[in-house]
Formats: structure tokens, sequence, C-alpha cells
């Protein structure tokens, strides 16, 4: 190894010095078990796999040399924990403890195949050696994940190898601050948090701001349920995200830079705090950057479990010390933001996605996806769904393509309902729209949004208003109380909703509901409250057959609102074994050995214990 | 000196006596204790010279925020949109039953202080819950009091099973 290993690089040679050695060192025969300890692996013991193939490594006499990494998301959640061997890319999955060893001595040590844990495809049958013949990542362009699952995201000589910090040398020493943006800008990027607001344009707007000092903020403040995408790059491949925002704060003309991570994510935070470490050591962060006068730090701060402290104004405050209240925006942050001085705010997703575009060029990236929704978005892609799991896919894919290719169609043979796109602000989308192509303008049309990157597929099985109650009770609780219409429309949006799921709605209910929607739109403060009528009036608009059955039929069709539907048992599918019998706290339940039970309608609560509790699924919701 | 001050005056010299970074020293504090007691904040207050109410203003803001002692150990729910439709509300009810606790509060012999939050970004496997950082996936009713009932020392899971 080089002396420079690990030592402040004071130029762009020695970095390439640096990255030639690492490479020569890489490609000399060493093995990597990469263990995947993203969220969904990690649940399922992908730590205690990760400490045993240390202990393998280290107790192994062989000649082989092997490496242990412990890895970032990736993807394929449903079939974790995932282990990935290189050099061959070859993928296992579900892979338990006792296959650790056996792992060990075929597929490291002897170059032979574990075949039971490799990935089958369940229409063919065909077995698959690499991610790349798995049809769940065929689909997938990944730009933004592209090192997700392949690089330890706590050594940054695995992303110096893998051509991190390529963009930034390029950018300081060829590039001035305006052929950067204007890069971005033919790009055509726009903002992966949500907004869908154009880069450059924000770049530009915060760089020409009169002020001074200027801020960047990487908001990693993911608050979306159901969505993941941000804490898979921050967790998966940090220094991605740093080396973004220094290109970024060159660009604007800015020294200091925050990450605001969400308290909901320490590993996001602990990666992180590595990541600005290291790059501090290397000299990609602090004084004179890669020797360029060019000087940049960042500072990451915890969230205090706040949804709204995603909108960019609470964010701020929230950094500032307050608690997280957005202000009215008719003086933009990139004016006057942080402290009162320029801000400028990107989402994790749109860091990420900068080194690639100043190493590949605009125009490469402005070549995928649609006319005006470019480069590639990630998607959570969960809920009732084959293949859960994080996802990234060319702008202007249809949904269809996401939910049945890539997610393998909806779980247990069941009938595909709505997909849920863009988090508590995004609406439902239904099965007539499933050719929709993904990009900003046209989920918007339909009602929903982008969002941030969530996508929760939801089966016949799913009851629509209760969704939109959901969703409205989340944003109740997290409206942070500053305006009227959202402080009190949602509060009064959330009451007609709970009557109508008890079964006390009235006729009128719908058009209340449109009225208060209208209202919110129109007046709230901020994009939380104006876009938390989403969820109501996209399944108002879609499923309005679902309402009128709770308000008039005093019945949900998806048989979820208890008490909207009732019990009964299958005479013939009923072994008369007595376990509802015995279970039923109200004694509804009459029958005799050998005699199919029945089920008193009068005495019967609705509890559910009898639907729970029968080992034949006799027990119905009719 | 005494002991809270002692703290206050690291968390000043950490952060630079800077304001804006109030809400990460209150995140030390907690840390340091599991709560935030009241004396801390007090001094807190006084050094940073800012008022005490809008110190308690951010306390209350913020969820993660704690202004009681914690249990011993630490119980969190996901109540994403996925868990949610995967039967988080039945979980959360069952704990509530069982060990008559709400959520934000400690149970009343302090064995763990209890959360639901909207999503922890564990969606691919919910339902999720989080016992002391550890994750359980495909959590049922029956599951997460099983779990929970095992974080009783021994002889009192015994006890526990007398009483039922």
């Amino acid at each position: 190894m080089t002396k420079l290993c690990g030592k402040r690089l004071n130029n762009h040679e020695e970095l390439e010095l640096v990255r030639e050695d690492l490479l020569k060192h890489r490609n000399s025969g060493t093995k990597s078990v990469c263990v995947c300890v993203g969220p969904g692996c990690a649940a399922k013991g992908a730590n205690r796999l990760y400490e045993l193939f240390c202990e393998a490594v280290r107790q192994s006499d062989s000649k082989v040399k092997v490496e242990a990494k412990s890895v970032g998301c990736h993807g394929l959640c449903e079939c974790g924990p995932i282990i990935l061997i290189q050099p061959g890319d070859i993928f296992y999955q579900r892979v338990e403890e006792p296959d650790v060893a056996e792992i060990f001595r075929e597929t490291v040590l002897s170059d032979r195949i574990v075949e039971r844990l490799l990935h089958e495809d369940p229409s063919t049958g065909e077995k698959a050696r690499s991610p790349d013949e798995i049809p769940f990542y065929k689909a997938q362009n990944r730009i933004a994940l592209a090192y997700n699952g392949l690089i330890d995201p706590a050594n940054i000589e695995d992303y110096i190898a893998a051509g991190g910090y390529t963009a930034l040398p390029k950018a300081l020493t060829t590039m001035t601050s305006e052929e950067i943006i204007a890069e971005v800008e033919l790009a055509g990027l726009r903002g992966r948090g949500g907004g869908g607001f154009p880069t450059a344009r924000k770049w530009r707007s915060c760089r020409e701001s009169d002020g001074s000092p200027k801020y960047v903020i990487c908001n990693g403040d993911e608050g979306d349920p159901g969505a993941f995408m941000d804490r898979a790059i921050m967790e998966g491949n940090p220094h991605s995200v740093i080396e973004g925002m220094v290109i970024g704060a060159y660009a604007i003309g800015s020294s200091q830079g925050y990450i605001y991570v969400r308290n909901e994510y320490p590993l996001s935070v602990e990666r992180l705090k590595e990541a600005i470490e290291q790059a501090r050591q290397w000299g990609f962060l602090g004084e004179d950057i890669l020797g360029s006068s060019f000087s940049f730090n960042i500072r990451i701060n915890r969230g205090g479990g706040a949804f709204v402290c995603g909108e960019s104004t609470a964010l701020m405050a929230s950094l500032e010390g307050r608690t997280g209240e957005p202000r009215a925006k008719y003086v933009h942050t990139v004016e006057s933001g942080f402290r009162g001085k320029p801000t400028n705010l990107n989402n994790v997703e749109t860091w990420t996605n900068i080194p690639p575009i100043i190493n590949r060029g605009g125009e490469w990236f402005a070549g995928i996806g649609t006319e005006k929704s470019k480069g590639t978005k990630v998607f959570s892609l969960v809920g009732n769904v084959v293949n859960t799991g994080l996802v990234e896919v060319p702008m202007g894919i249809t949904l269809r393509r996401i939910i049945d290719e890539i997610g393998g169609g909806v779980r247990d043979g069941k009938r595909f309902k709505a997909v849920q796109t863009g988090g508590p602000s995004g609406g439902c989308i239904p099965s007539e729209h499933l050719d929709a192509r993904v990009d900003f303008d046209e989920l918007t049309k339909l009602g929903s949004m982008m969002g941030s990157g969530g996508m929760i597929v939801m089966d016949e099985g799913t009851c629509m208003v209760r969704v939109a109650r959901y969703f409205t009770e989340f944003l109740q609780k997290e409206s942070c109380g500053k305006c009227t219409p959202c402080r009190e429309g949602l509060a009064q949006m959330l009451h007609i909703l709970n009557r109508i799921t008890r079964g006390e709605g009235d006729v009128g209910d719908i058009e209340e509901l449109g009225v208060l929607a209208e209202l919110l739109e129109g007046t709230a403060l901020c994009a939380l409250g104006k876009t938390a009528a989403n969820p109501v009036l996209s399944t108002i608009r879609y499923f309005r057959d679902e309402y009128d059955a709770h308000i008039l039929d005093r019945h949900c069709p998806a048989k979820e609102c208890r008490g909207l539907f009732r019990y009964e048992i299958d005479a013939e599918a009923c072994k008369a074994c007595g376990i509802c019998l015995k279970n039923c706290p109200e004694d509804a339940i009459t029958g005799e050995k050998e005699v199919p039970h029945v089920i008193n309608q009068e005495k019967c609560t609705l509890c559910g214990i009898c639907w729970e509790k029968c080992p034949f699924t006799a027990v119905l919701k009719v | 000196m005494a002991e809270e001050t002692r703290l206050i005056e690291q968390l000043i010299d950490r952060y630079e006596g800077d304001v804006g970074m109030l809400i990460p020293m209150m995140q030390d504090i907690q840390a340091e204790h599991g709560y935030l007691p009241a004396s801390d904040l007090r001094s807190l207050s006084k050094r940073l010279e800012v008022p005490l109410s809008r110190i308690y203003a951010v306390a209350t803001f913020y969820t993660s925020f704690r202004l009681a002692p914690k249990g011993a150990h630490d119980v969190t729910l996901c109540m994403g949109t996925v868990c949610y439709l995967k039967g988080s509300p039945d979980i959360l009810e069952a704990i509530c039953r069982e060990f008559q606790v709400e959520p934000g509060g400690t149970t009343t012999d302090r064995l763990f202080s209890f959360q639901a939050v909207n999503c922890v970004g564990a969606c691919a496997v919910a339902p999720v819950m989080l016992v002391d950082g550890k994750y359980y996936e495909s959590v049922t009713p029956a599951s997460a009091l099983e779990i929970l009932n095992g974080l009783y020392p021994d002889e009192d899971a015994s006890e526990k099973e007398d009483e039922a």
C-alpha cells in the first residue's frame, strides 16, 4: 500500500495514485463476502451472519484471501438475509446461520455454488446465480443505488476503489461554478424529496442571492411512513451524499453544510459520522479540499421525531434549535433560510445523483426518463406485493411494470386494488391507471404525487376509507398546529372519517370532506397542510362506492371496519372442533360434536376472536 | 459542582455555547439520563440565556423527548402505513391492554417505556417492533406479548404467570 493511503490528499494526482493502489490490491484475488445488513436483512438476523463470516475468515487457514463486509441494503428485502460473493456476483438469499459454514467452505474457498440458496424464479423455476439474472433486478437501472450492497459503507477505500470521489476533483479542478450548475441543469435533475423542483434553478438562485455565509443542507428527515430510500442510501453509501454536497457547496459558494437525519435512524447517523470523519482525514472535507482553495465542513443534526420537519422551513427552524414550525414562503429559503441566510436544501437522493451527473455528464442523465422527469427514482416497494424491497427504476416506467415485473405481483394470489404513492401527501391509484407512466407530472395528474418514493401496494382486502382515515390521523397528529386550516381542518376531517368507518356516516359527509379539502389546499401554510387532503380526495375519486357502502349500507366491502360486516361459519368447512365455541367471550356460538357450529348474530359483539382462532378458516367475514 | 451543572458545562463546551444547538444538547442530556430532568433544563436555560418556556416548548414539540424517567427497556412499535395495514393497530391494542401502558408512557413497574412511531423504515418485514434497538419482524399480537413478557427477569415472569 502506498504511504498516501489514509493521509490527507493534497491534489488530484495523489488521489489517483491511491486509487490505483487500492485497485491493484483488490484485484489480487481477494474474495469478498458482502453481508447485507440493511433494515430488512438486519431484522432477519444478518448482523449475526456477518459475525459468523468474520469468525470464519479469522479461523481459515486457507491460502485464499477473504474479507467479510457488512454492506447496505441490496434491495430484495423480501428474500433476506442476502449474501453476495465477489468476484462472481454470486447471490444467496434467505441465508441462515447454519448455512455460513457451507457457503464459506463451498463457494468462498472452492468456487462451488450452493444451489439451494440461489434465487428461484417462481414462474419458471429457473435458478439465478447473480442479481442480473433475477427479474427483480433486471428492469432496474441503478444510479443512486449503484454501489449499495457492494461497498462497505464504513470504509472510504471501498468507495474510492469503486470510482467514488472522481466527480469531486473533476468539479474542483476543471469546472467553474456556473459550469457545474449548467451540467445539473442539462441533466434536468428535479428534487427527489417530493417537490420535484429543478435542482439547478435552486442552486443558481442560492448562488446569486446576496448574503453570506451561505448554507447547504441535506434533508435526511425521511418521514413518510412506508419509505426507506434515503435511509438505505445514508446507511449503504454515505460518501456519495457527502461528495454530492461538497460539489453543490462549491457551485453555490457555501462553506458550511448540515445533514438533518431522522431520529428513528440511529445507524444512518453513525454511518454518516464515520464517513464525514474519514472524508475529513483524506482531505475531501475541511480546509483546502484536495489542495484547492475551497473549504467546506458538514455537521450532522438529529431530528426530534416530528414529521413536519421534513418541510424545508420547519427543518431550518429545528436546526436553529426551535420548534419545527414552518413559515410562509413568500421569501424563498434560497434568499433567507437557515439563520436568515441564503440556504440550499436538497434531499439525500438528489445529492447522491450529483457525482454521477458530473462524471458522466448531464446529457447522459437526461437520456434516461421522460421529457420532464429525467433520470431514475428510488422507490420502496412494500405492502401486499410478492417482492418487497428497494428498487430504482428509470422515470417513465409504468406502475404495472414496477408492481408486476419487479414486484412479482400481488401477494397470496389476491386481486390488486390500489397503489399508494407519495406518502401522506400522496394518493391511491387504482388498477385502471396502472399503465400510467411514473413521473412527477403524471402522478400529480392522477391525484397522487411522486413524493419521496414510498410505493405501497394494497390488495382487495384493504378498505380504502380506512386507508384515508389512517393518513388523515397521521397528519392530524403531525400537524404542528401553527395555522388554523391544518390544525382544525384535519381534526374535522378525521372526525368525519371516524364516523364513517364506525358506521355512523351521514349523507353529505363526502361533500363536507370535499369542502374541507378545498379549504386546506387553498389556505394552509405549508405543503403538509396543502396536500393533506390528497389521500381522502384520491380515495373518494376512485373508490366512491366504498364510501357509499359505509355510509348508506353500513357495510365495509373490504371487511376491515369492525362492526360493518358480520362473522358467519361456513357449515361445509366447519369441523365442529369446538375451538371457536370455547373461545367466544359472549357465548354466542352454539354447536355440538360433528354438528357445524353457528354464530348467534344477536349475541355476537363482532370481536373477531372466533375468526382468529379457527384452525380451518371456516369463520368467514360477510 | 453539582452533577447536573457539570454535564451542562460539558455540553456548552461541546457545542461552543451555540443556542442553535439547543436540540442536540437536549438530546445529549436525554442520552445521559434517559429523560430530561427538570433541574438540567433549568441549568441549561440559565447558562444559554434561553427562557425555560422555550426549552419546554421544544421538549414537548418533539416526540422523542421525555420529561419522565424511562423504563428498563425501550419498546418501539412501528405504526407506519405498511405495519398499519398488516395489523399493527391490533398489536398496539394488545400491548396497551396487557401492560396497562399508553404510547409515550412507561409501565408502572418501569419494565419498559413504550413508543408508537410513524415508521422505522423496515417496511419490507412489517409489522415491526423494536426492543432496545433490536428489530423483530412480522410481529403478531401474540408474539409481541411473548417478547415483552420475556423481558421480566426469570422469577418475576413466573410470579406474573401465577397471578394470571
